[in-house]
């Protein structure tokens, strides 16, 4: 259970949040028109004659935006509907052509589905939370208006018009802005592993309609606004936590929340009200004459489920199995790409634990640094893997590693090329590690005295001194034995 | 040597491949027609180049020895399908000056096939009209006058009025129809002429403005059976890009027809005896029923209960899709945009739709709306999808003892121009006998059988079962043989 509540003079408030997510469904062509769907385009230039709606155009669905969302519903868990249907949804407005949007109101194509966020202590979700999904279904997104084009006329840009769209609908299950940016980091997250959105959110392919009530814990829901268009993680938590904050200040004082549909301002960081449920269109919704019902055959099915890839709480699971620590499989399995990038790592031959320990740490960092993509590493993971063997084999220590991986992102070289070039090959040669032992024991006799005498402490400065005589290329168990050996 | 405008389109294609005449020759006397029957404004644009240009390249071809189907035959375009480069408007203010950069499927078919274009045809404004009285560009006039010494002008029927006008006043030997609910066959009847609706989804409705898209069905019109057959043939087939499509081989019924109907049962349907009907109306239909035995048919009477439903059914559902579908004639990418000075986007939407659009239109907008609100939907649209699955089921246990069903096409012959537009609920009860098949996506045609006591053609109409339009054209064929219907309209224009 979240403890968040908003502290009002009648007492604590608890905040009810549910999402409509919208997913731009990843395809090349629009939801019903072969028309192109690249973000960035001129503007009108991936227009079809369907997608202005010229008279006497027809929609045929495109396979594989349907394709898409099965794939993504059963990455929810969720009940797939083998027969769904579509829906116009009537309003006029200059960005949508037809004058109605083709939806699923009546018979979506996904059913109830959910999501696991994970447990996250400091963000005040003490447990793993299940948050349920009512339905996913599938339509078309709207053009574009422009308004500073032209100073009294709008301009319209079609690009995006057509283009399909899933909508993703949670129950009312979150209760802190925390949750509500766990949910969406983690649907983000399975709709890229999935493959069905890029979830880039900057470009608009995912944006949430955050629904938010308060309620004194223990009653009834509230009554609910929703907040349009929100697209990023942080300002969906920003509009929950204002609108909690402007809700209870409003019913503190005297006044009633309406049902209404708002929007936020980023700049002001506030929503205002865009419209009541008074003046709300009544959109008419009927069935899409132009389609027939949607049929789904078990093959079509058995290929979508086979097609899925391994999603983040099954690798989640298998890398806590092969002992990676819990910080690590989180970071390791929250973006697709480093997830792909391990596995091949893996696969390569790594160690799990030392593996993933040398990617969140080095390999992270030095990305960080040069500001690069785990997708454009300059060091592949077969090389990585080749550099970790060497360590695991004791062929190089971990110190002379750092080292060789900074000589691997500067010439792109092979980890033993480096090693066997630079002559930085550990050694275990204990006539040599002996020799020195001894020089340095002779040098600092007084030392020698204090350790014996208890100070234990001291061992570490004796292998330091060893390894520093070695060029760091003594293996540092065999200094270890050695050294207690001499120090006797 | 004889008037090629009145061959039919099977004599047409037949005598040009003979080499009896050149398809120009055809195409400049139809052409000739056509300039001189601006009386019966039967269409909206004239196209005689186009129908040139055609004939030349069927001449052409003949030489070549690649003769097309339908090369050397001219004929009229309804102007509810896209022609690319050429205005397409549906009767409306609203796309007064359209041209399209794109060609309906079926009129591309068409073209493929050989045929040239004589014109767009006058039709009521957006397809919804019984008489042809909506249009934007004036009421399209019937050839035929009554015999009581009269000169009142008749309809032509509608909505395709501008096509049973122009073939029955000999202006193209055969013309595309469009039938939502008795388009074709209601303005056949009413000239004395043929047309098919054919099963939902045979003719893609790709390109062709949309009135109401789950009944919107092309279909062929001519002076006959065979031409019929000869034009559908040509018209449908699989189109991926209308989802409704029906993915299906097209049958060669040309080559099926066949008048012999032994071992053919042909269903009555009672509910469509009508109290109060015009005595020539049940006198022309039982006539039918004895061609049909003639022809070697057993008849039997069937019961399509929920057939008074049909009707306020299809007042529901069609002008809801309609309501929807028209929603895209906004002012903004296309068409008509009225623009008051300082006005915003929704006065832009009143003043362009309340200019672009007839008032009929805005009738059916208002309903179809109105039908599909809420607190409204489940009483009308919910309802009317209900009665539309019962007729369905009508049909499906009506033509488990039957072959063919034959009934009137509709309640009465040609009435005049004006007569009824003052009340809606009369024009839209000449549908009464052409919807029932409409809501149930039946293949159903309409021939000429007989004249009144006026002098006026009757048509009779034949349903038959989902994908029979083979045994409704065989139908259609015995009651032609029997009927000998040969009376045209007096030019008079």
């Amino acid at each position: 259970m979240s403890d968040y509540r908003i502290k009002g003079e009648t007492g604590e408030w608890e905040v009810v949040i549910g999402l409509e997510v919208h997913a731009q469904v990843t395809s090349n062509a629009k939801l019903f028109s072969g028309a192109a769907t690249a973000f960035g385009a001129e503007p009108n230039t991936q227009v079809s004659l369907i997608d202005a709606a010229m008279p006497g155009m027809l929609p045929v669905p495109n396979r594989e935006c349907i394709r898409q969302a099965v794939r993504t519903g059963m990455a929810i868990e969720a009940q797939i509907n083998k027969w769904s249907r579509f829906d116009r949804k009537n309003y006029f407005y200059a960005d949508l052509p037809q004058g109605y949007q083709i939806s699923q109101l009546y018979h979506p194509l996904v059913g109830e589905g959910s999501l696991t966020i994970a447990a996250d202590e400091k963000a005040g979700i003490p447990g793993d939370k299940v948050i349920g999904i009512e339905r996913i279904h599938v339509e078309q997104d709207a053009g574009k208006l422009m308004h500073d084009q032209h100073p009294t006329m709008s301009y319209v840009d079609l690009n995006r018009s057509g283009v399909a769209l899933m909508e993703i609908v949670s129950r009312p299950d979150m209760r802190s802005p925390a949750e509500a940016g766990a949910y969406v980091r983690k649907l983000r997250s399975i709709l890229r592993y999935v493959g069905s959105c890029d979830g880039n959110m900057e470009e608009g392919s995912m944006r949430a309609d955050v629904n938010v009530s308060v309620r004194k814990p223990g009653d009834e829901f509230g009554t609910r606004t929703e907040t349009k268009n929100v697209n990023s993680v942080r300002f969906v938590m920003a509009v929950i936590e204002g609108e909690a904050k402007r809700q209870v200040e409003l019913i503190e004082s005297g006044g009633t929340v309406v049902q209404e549909t708002r929007l936020y301002d980023p700049d002001r960081n506030e929503t205002r009200s865009m419209r009541s449920k008074e003046d709300a269109h009544d959109y008419r919704y009927f069935p899409d004459p132009d389609l027939l019902p949607l049929e789904l055959d078990d093959a079509f099915l058995a290929e979508c489920r086979e097609s899925l890839p391994e999603l983040p709480d099954a690798k989640r699971a298998r890398y806590l199995a092969a002992g990676i620590s819990p910080y690590n499989a989180d970071v390791l399995t929250a973006e697709v790409e480093a997830a792909r990038w391990f596995d091949t790592l893996l696969e390569a031959g790594a160690k799990p634990v030392a593996a993933a320990n040398w990617v969140t740490s080095e390999l992270f960092g030095a990305l960080n640094r040069m500001g690069r993509d785990i997708s454009d590493s300059p060091v592949s993971p077969a090389h990585a893997a080749e550099l970790l063997g060497l360590v695991a084999d004791g062929t190089i220590s971990g110190t002379i590693a750092k080292a060789v991986f900074e000589k691997m992102l500067e010439s792109g070289d092979a980890a033993g090329v480096i090693v066997e070039r630079d002559g930085l090959k550990q050694t275990s040669d204990t006539g040599a590690i002996e020799a020195e032992i001894a020089k340095i024991l002779t040098a600092n006799a007084d030392k020698v005295e204090q350790y014996k005498g208890g100070k234990e402490a001291l061992f570490g400065f004796f292998v330091g001194q060893t390894m520093k005589a070695m060029q760091g290329k003594a293996n540092p168990q065999v200094v270890n034995e050695l050294l207690k050996k001499a120090l006797g | 040597m004889t008037d090629l405008t009145n061959l039919t389109v099977a004599q047409i294609r037949d005598g040009h491949r003979a080499g009896d005449f050149s398809a120009v020759e055809v195409a400049e006397a139809f052409n000739a027609n056509v300039a001189g029957a601006k009386a019966l404004n039967a269409f909206i644009v004239e196209t005689p180049e186009h129908a040139l240009a055609a004939a030349k390249a069927a001449d052409a071809d003949r030489s070549a020895g690649t003769l097309k189907p339908l090369s050397g035959v001219p004929i009229g375009m309804k102007d509810l399908f896209a022609t690319n480069g050429v205005q397409t408007t549906a009767a409306s203010h609203m796309l007064e000056g359209f041209v399209p950069r794109y060609e309906s499927t079926v009129s591309a078919k068409l073209w493929d096939a050989g045929c040239g274009m004589l014109g767009k045809l006058n039709l009521d404004q957006f397809a919804m009209g019984s008489s042809n009285e909506t249009s934007y560009f004036g009421n399209v006039i019937s050839p035929w006058k009554r015999n009581d010494g009269g000169n009142a002008a008749l309809a032509p029927g509608g909505s395709s009025g501008g096509s049973s006008s122009a073939i029955a006043a000999r202006l193209c030997p055969a013309a595309t129809g469009t039938d939502t609910g008795g388009s074709i066959r209601q303005p056949a009847a009413f000239v004395g002429i043929s047309g098919i609706k054919p099963t939902y989804g045979r003719c893609s409705r790709w390109g062709i403005v949309a009135f109401a898209s789950s009944l919107d069905q092309a279909g062929p019109m001519a002076r006959d059976v065979m031409d019929c057959a000869i034009m559908l043939e040509n018209m449908a087939g699989f189109d991926p890009k209308d989802a409704t499509s029906l993915d299906m081989a097209v049958p060669n019924w040309e080559a099926a027809l066949s008048s012999d109907l032994k071992g053919k049962k042909v269903g009555i349907p009672k509910e469509y005896r009508l109290e109060g009907i015009d005595p020539d109306i049940d006198a022309m239909w039982d006539a039918g029923i004895a061609m049909l035995k003639d022809a070697g048919a057993e008849v039997v009477e069937i019961s399509l209960p929920h057939t008074k439903y049909a009707l306020p059914a299809y007042y529901i559902i069609a002008p809801a899709e309609a309501s929807s579908n028209l929603a895209r004639y906004d002012g903004v990418r296309y068409g008509l945009r009225d623009l008051p000075q300082g006005a915003g986007l929704q006065d832009m939407y009143a003043a362009t739709r309340a200019d672009g659009f007839g008032p009929e239109v805005k009738r059916r907008i208002m309903i179809g709306t109105y039908v599909l609100s809420a607190g409204f939907y489940d009483a009308y649209y919910t309802q009317a999808q209900k009665v539309r699955t019962l007729i369905a089921r009508d049909f499906e246990q009506a033509f488990a003892s039957c072959d063919v069903i034959l009934a009137p096409t509709a309640p009465s012959a040609a009435f005049g121009l004006g007569e009824k537009t003052a009340d809606p609920l009369s024009m839209y009860l000449n549908d009464v006998f052409a919807v029932p098949a409409s809501l149930a996506g039946l293949p159903a045609m309409s021939v000429p059988a007989a004249l009144n006591r006026e002098g006026l053609p009757l048509g009779l109409q034949i349903i038959g079962k989902a994908f029979d339009e083979q045994g409704v054209l065989n139908a259609g064929l015995a009651i032609e043989e029997r009927a000998g219907f040969n009376a045209r309209a007096e030019k008079w224009w």
